[in-house]
């Protein structure tokens, strides 16, 4: 019985994501997708800098290459947008590996320096190459139709494909995090030089780390395009990349739950703290980062997960979605010590 | 030749201000291993400050000095408050943390002052000066003298004052510091609030030719950093080299070569970023440190 529990929220989770739209009205829906997509793009983040410890500040860079990738296949080639999220997952895998072989030789800080910089720059490539992305002004796509059968709009036909999609994408990720191959990730993250001494090559996993975790937000970035049908050098701002961010820690960025949280709560949050003032969603951010590193370093999800554990006894299986123990994860490893 | 000694001062307006933005990223990492990514917004906010005291009526010159002083005091505020707790937390948790401080100071500028872009005053005159023949605009020349001045006061301040030797100290030698009697961590928030001044001024000097916004300083903080990987991330002079020949390459560059205009200079500054950190590492001026794995 023991080990079937951990996959009672995932069932929930299932459940509610399937009921949710006949229970919401559409504009919700419409923002669900959204959500479906972000979530699809921190779970890559989670997988790079929660459990392998490289900082990417560049995901929107990403989600800019895919979702362009969707949208100029849609717009100069005609394709249908299905074919758009796998080759931009494909795009920006490929993008992401050559990154990665770049990453290796830039250690901590000097990554995130490296893609701050990225992301910042992004806007001025999509603006400069102007014949292939429109420019400053960007593109726009055909609303998505339901195909014939379907019994509701577009808009639902819409959500229930991008939450398959991220249903997928969680999926291959778990497969992937469980196995030889998070083992590895972890144990770089940790302990480098036991890792490599162990005989785990650091080039090979955080290379593909990189480029796994690139294709994710590649698939992100295309959903992004298709659900607005609009794309422009503004859709990707350095904000997109912090946001991603944001979502990660603070939905916890040491379990795949994170993404499904952080996803929820930067759709949400700012339509909730725009009535106060356009610029009170960023205010708000901010301040919560800094408040969440203070004093809960695991997000809401390692927040919850620590609450679930302190009431119900220590289970002999491994949790699924828990890859690690608390005292190997990074944020939480060393809390602050004053002098 | 009068067009390209016109281009080369220019080039050296917007470098000195990258190489006072470098050094002030450079002063935070000497001191603590911290990159300080919320950096341009700090002196973006700092420089909105002193925008709104000139529209109190207050003196141009005044209303800078104020807000250079709200700057260092800020800074300051900042390190004891915010930082210190995170001070010996692993890497991406402060990271995290400055990335937060950026949001909160971007919002709040958006917040206080809207998203419009606004006009700066600038103190120099805005008939060009004449030297040698060649016109030269008044605003880079000033530029070029302010940041000098001010990267020189620096500079004296850490070689010639007690408390600039107890700074390095504190920075290079924490633990013996502290034997010594030196309170290792005001020196660090005072590292800050140095720091914090510097950009302000970056920031008055950038104004009036970026016009003020929330989002100004995003760009020359990537120029900045490529300054100061450049330079060499630990060394203050490598940073102000870097920054001031980042500024005339990038300006010719710009200015010459069709391909580049003016959109794909920060890719330039991303380019050298990543080439720099690839092949050498520690820079122009840095020292090589070997690491294992």
């Amino acid at each position: 019985m023991r080990s079937n529990a951990r996959w009672v929220p995932v069932a929930v989770a299932v459940a509610v994501i399937a009921l949710l739209p006949a229970l919401v009205p559409s504009f919700v829906v419409f923002d669900l997708i959204f959500v479906a997509a972000y979530a699809i793009a921190v779970l890559g983040l989670i997988i790079l800098t929660g459990m392998n410890g490289q900082i990417s500040l560049g995901h929107g860079a990403f989600m800019a290459l895919g979702g362009y990738v969707a949208a100029v296949l849609a717009h100069n080639a005609g394709w249908p947008y299905w074919i758009g999220v796998p080759l931009a997952a494909v795009a920006c895998g490929v993008f992401g590996l050559l990154i990665g072989l770049i990453a290796l030789r830039l250690a901590g800080v000097y990554l995130a320096l490296a893609t701050f910089s990225l992301a910042v720059a992004t806007p001025s490539f999509l603006k400069h190459y102007k014949s292939i992305t429109g420019g400053f002004g960007g593109m726009s796509l055909d609303a998505v139709k339901a195909p014939a059968w379907f019994p509701l709009d577009g808009q639902h036909w819409l959500y229930y494909v991008a939450w398959a999609v991220a249903g997928i994408c969680f999926l291959l990720s778990a497969v992937l995090v469980r196995g030889t191959f998070g083992r590895a990730l972890r144990a770089l993250r940790d302990n480098p030089v036991a890792a490599v001494s162990f005989g785990i090559n650091p080039y090979y996993y955080k290379t593909l780390a990189f480029g796994w975790s690139a294709a994710l937000a590649g698939v992100a970035g295309a959903f992004l395009a298709i659900a607005t049908a609009f794309v422009s050098p503004d859709t990707f701002s350095f904000a997109l990349s912090i946001t991603l961010l944001i979502g990660a820690v603070l939905g916890g960025i040491l379990t795949f739950w994170g993404a499904l949280i952080g996803a929820l709560i930067i759709e949400f949050l700012p339509l909730v703290a725009q009535q106060v003032n356009a610029a009170a969603p960023s205010v708000v951010y901010g301040v919560t980062l800094i408040l969440m590193m203070l004093f809960v370093p695991d997000g809401v999800a390692g927040g919850l997960q620590r609450a679930v554990r302190r009431f119900v006894p220590a289970q002999r299986t491994k949790p699924a979605l828990e890859p690690f123990t608390p005292s190997a994860a990074p944020i939480a490893a060393d809390q602050p010590s004053r002098e | 030749m009068h067009d390209l000694a016109q281009q080369i001062v220019s080039g050296l307006a917007t470098g000195s201000i990258f190489a006072s933005m470098a050094l002030a990223l450079v002063l935070i990492y000497r001191a603590m291993g911290i990159i300080n990514f919320a950096q341009g917004e700090l002196a973006m906010f700092t420089t909105y400050i002193a925008w709104q005291l000139t529209q109190t009526g207050m003196p141009m010159l005044l209303a800078f000095a104020l807000a250079v002083l709200i700057a260092f005091v800020g800074g300051v505020a900042l390190e004891r408050i915010v930082v210190r707790p995170v001070e010996r937390a692993p890497q991406l948790t402060v990271v995290i943390v400055t990335l937060g401080l950026f949001t909160v100071f971007n919002g709040l500028a958006g917040w206080f002052w809207g998203y419009v872009v606004k006009s700066f005053p600038t103190p120099f005159p805005t008939t060009p000066l004449n030297i040698a023949g060649v016109a030269f605009s008044a605003q880079d020349v000033g530029v070029i003298v302010v940041s000098l001045i001010t990267l020189g006061l620096i500079s004296l301040f850490f070689q010639k004052t007690k408390i600039g030797l107890a700074m390095r100290a504190a920075a290079l030698y924490p633990e013996q510091s502290r034997v010594l009697g030196i309170h290792v961590g005001w020196m660090l928030a005072l590292g800050w609030g140095l720091s914090c001044v510097v950009g302000a001024i970056s920031g008055i000097m950038v104004a009036p030719a970026l016009f003020l916004d929330p989002n100004m300083m995003q760009s020359v903080v990537v120029y900045a950093f490529a300054a100061a990987v450049f330079g060499g991330i630990e060394s203050p002079i490598g940073a102000v080299v870097g920054g001031l020949v980042l500024g005339v390459v990038l300006n010719l560059l710009g200015t010459y070569v069709e391909a580049i205009g003016n959109e794909l200079r920060l890719a330039a500054a991303l380019a050298i970023i990543v080439v720099v950190l690839m092949v050498k590492p520690s820079g122009l001026f840095g020292r090589t440190t070997v690491q294992r794995v």
